[in-house]
């Protein structure tokens, strides 16, 4: 590319010398007083206009985590050791080690906001941007995954909203050839407004292929890989916009959304697993928020601390962008590699064989600043640490909500419930429609689930399972739970039930948990109470992860999740990853053969605060949550590994929302069966039915092995209560001195109510 | 009879994949000076003879259902020439 003559005044690092008074909209930017002063402060001058749009995007809570550091570092402190662990909190993805030659990485990130504005693009850049993670650690992406909440079903945003997002989930997911293996979607009123997106992203590579973000090695060569850029996402700087490319008037052009292109982010991972196997890079590093101004600042940092950028060999998609809105800009699909200058003639025909542009754009250097030009002038001259890892740290007040006492003493167990026979009937039927237990294929369905032939277990199974390694067998399996009722009774205890229910479907596999993700959804973080609920959802699993020796390995933390003075509810999501040694002997969902034993693992207690179905018939959340029980779950996880490795399982169910009853009609609806089900002695059907007690599973056991199965548990000390058998020839769920629902009318109940409700035409549910 | 042409065409700065691609292939039929191409989509809307404020009711169809506001700019035609014709027929 041709050096063009500079023909715009650019405010260079002399002109802010020259002009230390010029005023500058760094409270538009959103910096505080003391941030722009401790800016002015480390650069000895005032920023210049590019340098203030990068400490304004890097100091940023999205991207400084300033508000919620302090407390993250409970993960580093508390998380236990483990020789799997080979990259953590910090690079772009955690890594955990699979066996002496694989490695995989996940991670899980949210995409809210954006995903409100233009639902369908909010939601495929968010998995576009999570699967750019796991490139960057050097691994190729094998699955994604979705978390997702809206608002009320019967909302009419919900019906503009969920469709799109659904839409961009599974266009972006199909078109870059990923399977989606499985996730949640949940309808709360308090999502009015702001949906969550989360998405997860899997990976896997051999050990040895780990990539490094740093930009080290004085005089190796930054290359910018994939799209031009564009104007996406530079909303916030825009401030910053001169008066004369504002000539053309229109507010819009400068949108704060951004449209990816999933076909060319296939050819971004083809490219880089071609250059990390021909060991071409040194360092890389993918573009998501913040841009090249993320990228170069922390790859810098990471490095020797020095790095030198031309800015105008940018490959540019609009016309008349200034040096911040390049530094700013969000486009998609593009990827910064550090490269040895022998090697850059190389890595330049590899990206034009792929149809990728490449394009050396700076070297490192062993300055200890990053200096970037523009036509010749610079515009930036900082140290790279002080924008990547220097930002502000707030210790912000957080206080206990004043209406917590209250909520706990407004327990579900006191409202009125169904009696009779045929009343508990009509609940599990009404149950099994309502919109968080209903079928969800109108959504998975267009998903490409399948894509690689890898997929061992997808939806609606509690985990996916995906094999690794055809020879051995070995696999891995994952969950991704939420439940911010939950939470919102007690933060602490709501997390760790996430927790415990994310572990729990990944053992219901026959895997075993071995590492974690999160996603931390709040509301305002200057709203103490709002950051109470932080405080202790953080502390909660971060000593449930120290608890069942589970490292945390990243994930995100997404604020401001709230519209006016109503903050969503706290909602943390947590992946878990678990490794099966052998694929095939995987527990799947259903009811195994006729004449198998039907029953359930762990203790039903009378606790409805926070249910389903407290929620679904009262519109009712008030209470304390569950009891949890980590060592029970631990427990759990050994006893149905063992079970799945001996093959004494012919399948299993977590208990979660809807209880024994909406895992009851899942079980059938899914394998075809039916089921006879006799209630132990004594049993309260209501509760026995609809409890959302922890630590439950129901299991499937083949003809033979009850007395084996029922040993195992006794020796680890948990309680079984065989429920009944499975049976080809019941029609439905037999539940004997009560009542018989069929097949059919189960069906009818549980099916179709996705498309019902959003009034989508022709749509199958 | 009113025929309105409505014309939507993502806004100059967001990415259009469908037209990069077509630009990507254009040296292949030897077509080497281009150096942009955006793809839209032309909707034409014919309104009943009598029909009353055509261009605002057409204002209305693009802005809540033909385009996306958030990321597609439209313009809107309105067309009047067919009428002489049709009465003659």
């Amino acid at each position: 590319m041709t050096r063009q003559p500079l023909n715009v005044a650019v405010d260079t690092v002399g002109v802010a010398t020259a002009t230390p008074d010029e005023k500058q909209p760094w409270a538009e930017l959103g910096l505080k007083d003391d941030e722009y002063a401790r800016i002015r402060d480390i650069l000895g001058r005032r920023p210049t206009q590019a340098e203030l749009a990068m400490y304004s995007i890097m100091w940023s809570e999205h991207c400084s985590y300033k508000s919620s550091r302090v407390h993250l570092r409970q993960f580093g402190q508390k998380n236990p050791k483990t020789p799997r662990l080979l990259a953590g909190i910090g690079e772009n993805a955690g890594v955990v080690a699979i066996d002496e030659n694989i490695a995989v990485t996940f991670k899980v990130e949210s995409h809210n906001h954006p995903s409100f504005v233009e639902p369908k693009q909010g939601a495929a850049t968010g998995v576009g941007g999570i699967i750019r993670d796991i490139i960057a650690m050097g691994a190729r992406p094998i699955a994604v995954m979705d978390s997702l909440r809206f608002g009320d079903i019967d909302h009419p945003d919900t019906a503009r909203v969920l469709p799109g997002v659904v839409d961009g989930v599974s266009h972006y997911g199909n078109c870059v050839g990923l399977p989606n293996i499985g996730g949640e979607t949940v309808f709360d009123p308090c999502y009015q407004g702001n949906p969550l997106v989360n998405a997860l992203a899997v990976g896997v590579m051999p050990r040895a292929r780990l990539q490094s973000m740093q930009a080290s090695g004085t005089g190796n060569v930054v290359i910018l890989l994939g799209a031009k850029t564009g104007r996406d996402g530079i909303g916030g700087v825009s401030v910053l916009a001169s008066a004369t490319f504002s000539e053309d008037g229109d507010e819009d052009s400068r949108p704060s959304v951004q449209v990816g292109d999933p076909f060319e982010e296939k050819l971004l991972i083809e490219v880089c697993l071609e250059l990390f196997d021909t060991g071409l890079v040194v360092g890389v590093q993918d573009l998501g928020g913040a841009g090249l101004t993320c990228a170069l600042s922390e790859t810098a940092a990471a490095g020797d601390g020095g790095m030198h950028v031309d800015l105008e060999l940018v490959p540019l998609r609009a016309k008349g962008m200034e040096p911040h809105d390049i530094l700013a800009s969000e486009s998609q699909e593009r990827m910064l590699l550090i490269v040895d200058p022998a090697n850059v003639e190389n890595v330049l025909a590899r990206a034009q064989r792929w149809g990728l542009l490449a394009t050396a754009i700076g070297e490192v250097t062993d300055s200890g600043r990053l200096v970037i030009d523009y036509h010749g002038q610079t515009v930036v001259d900082v140290p790279p640490a002080s924008l990547a890892d220097e930002g502000p740290v707030y210790e912000r007040p957080f206080t206990e909500p004043n209406d917590l006492a209250l909520i706990a003493v407004d327990r579900a167990e006191t409202l009125p419930r169904p009696t009779t026979d045929d009343e508990i009937r009509q609940t599990v039927l009404d149950m099994a429609a309502s919109p968080n237990l209903c079928d969800k294929t109108w959504i998975t369905e267009q998903y490409d689930s399948s894509v690689f032939g890898n997929t061992v277990l997808g939806t609606p199974h509690d985990a996916g399972v995906l094999r690794l390694d055809e020879r051995s067998g070995i696999g891995i399996a994952l969950s991704l739970d939420g439940n911010s009722r939950f939470a919102r009774l007690d933060p602490y205890v709501g997390a760790q039930l996430n927790l415990a229910e994310a572990y729990r479907n990944v053992a219901l596999t026959g895997a075993t948990p071995i590492a974690v993700s999160d996603c931390l959804n709040f509301g305002s973080p200057e709203d103490p109470h709002v950051m109470w609920q932080f405080e202790r959802a953080v502390t909660g699993i971060a000593d449930g992860c120290q608890k069942m020796g589970i490292p945390v390995t990243g994930g995100n933390v997404s604020f401001y999740n709230q519209t006016g003075r109503e903050a969503i509810h706290p909602t943390p999501v947590i992946g878990v990853l678990g490794v099966i040694d052998d694929v095939a002997k995987r527990i799947p969902l259903g009811l195994g053969r006729t004449g198998d034993t039907i029953a359930l693992i762990g203790t039903t207690r009378e606790e409805f605060s926070g249910s389903e179905w407290a929620w679904a018939t009262h519109r009712h959340l008030g209470g304390v949550p569950p009891l949890v029980d980590l060592d029970h779950e631990m427990k759990l996880a050994d006893l149905l590994a063992s079970l799945a490795g001996n093959e004494q399982i012919a399948a299993a169910h977590d208990l979660s929302e809807g209880g024994l009853s909406q895992a009851l009609v899942e079980a059938i609806a899914h394998s075809g069966m039916g089921a006879q089900i006799l209630l132990p002695e004594g049993a309260d059907p209501f509760t026995y039915l609809f409890s959302e007690s922890t630590g439950r599973v129901m299991v499937v056991i083949p003809r033979g092995q009850e007395q084996a199965v029922r040993a195992s548990c006794e020796q680890r000390g948990l309680p079984i209560t065989p429920l009944g058998v499975a049976d080809a020839n019941t029609d439905g769920l037999h539940l004997r001195d009560h009542f018989d629902i069929g097949r059919e009318e189960i069906l009818a109940a549980w099916k179709g109510r996705i498309a019902e409700k959003l009034g989508a035409q022709g749509a199958a549910g | 009879m009113a025929r309105v042409v409505v014309d939507v065409m993502l806004k100059t700065e967001i990415l259009d994949p469908q037209g990069e691609a077509v630009l990507g292939a254009l040296p292949r039929l030897g077509v080497t000076d281009v150096s942009s191409v955006r793809i839209g989509r032309r909707v034409e809307i014919e309104f009943d003879e009598n029909a009353s404020n055509v261009e605002e009711q057409s204002r209305v169809i693009a802005d809540k259902l033909l385009a996306n506001p958030v990321i597609e700019n439209f313009t809107i035609a309105v067309e009047e020439s067919v009428e002489t014709g049709a009465e003659h027929a």
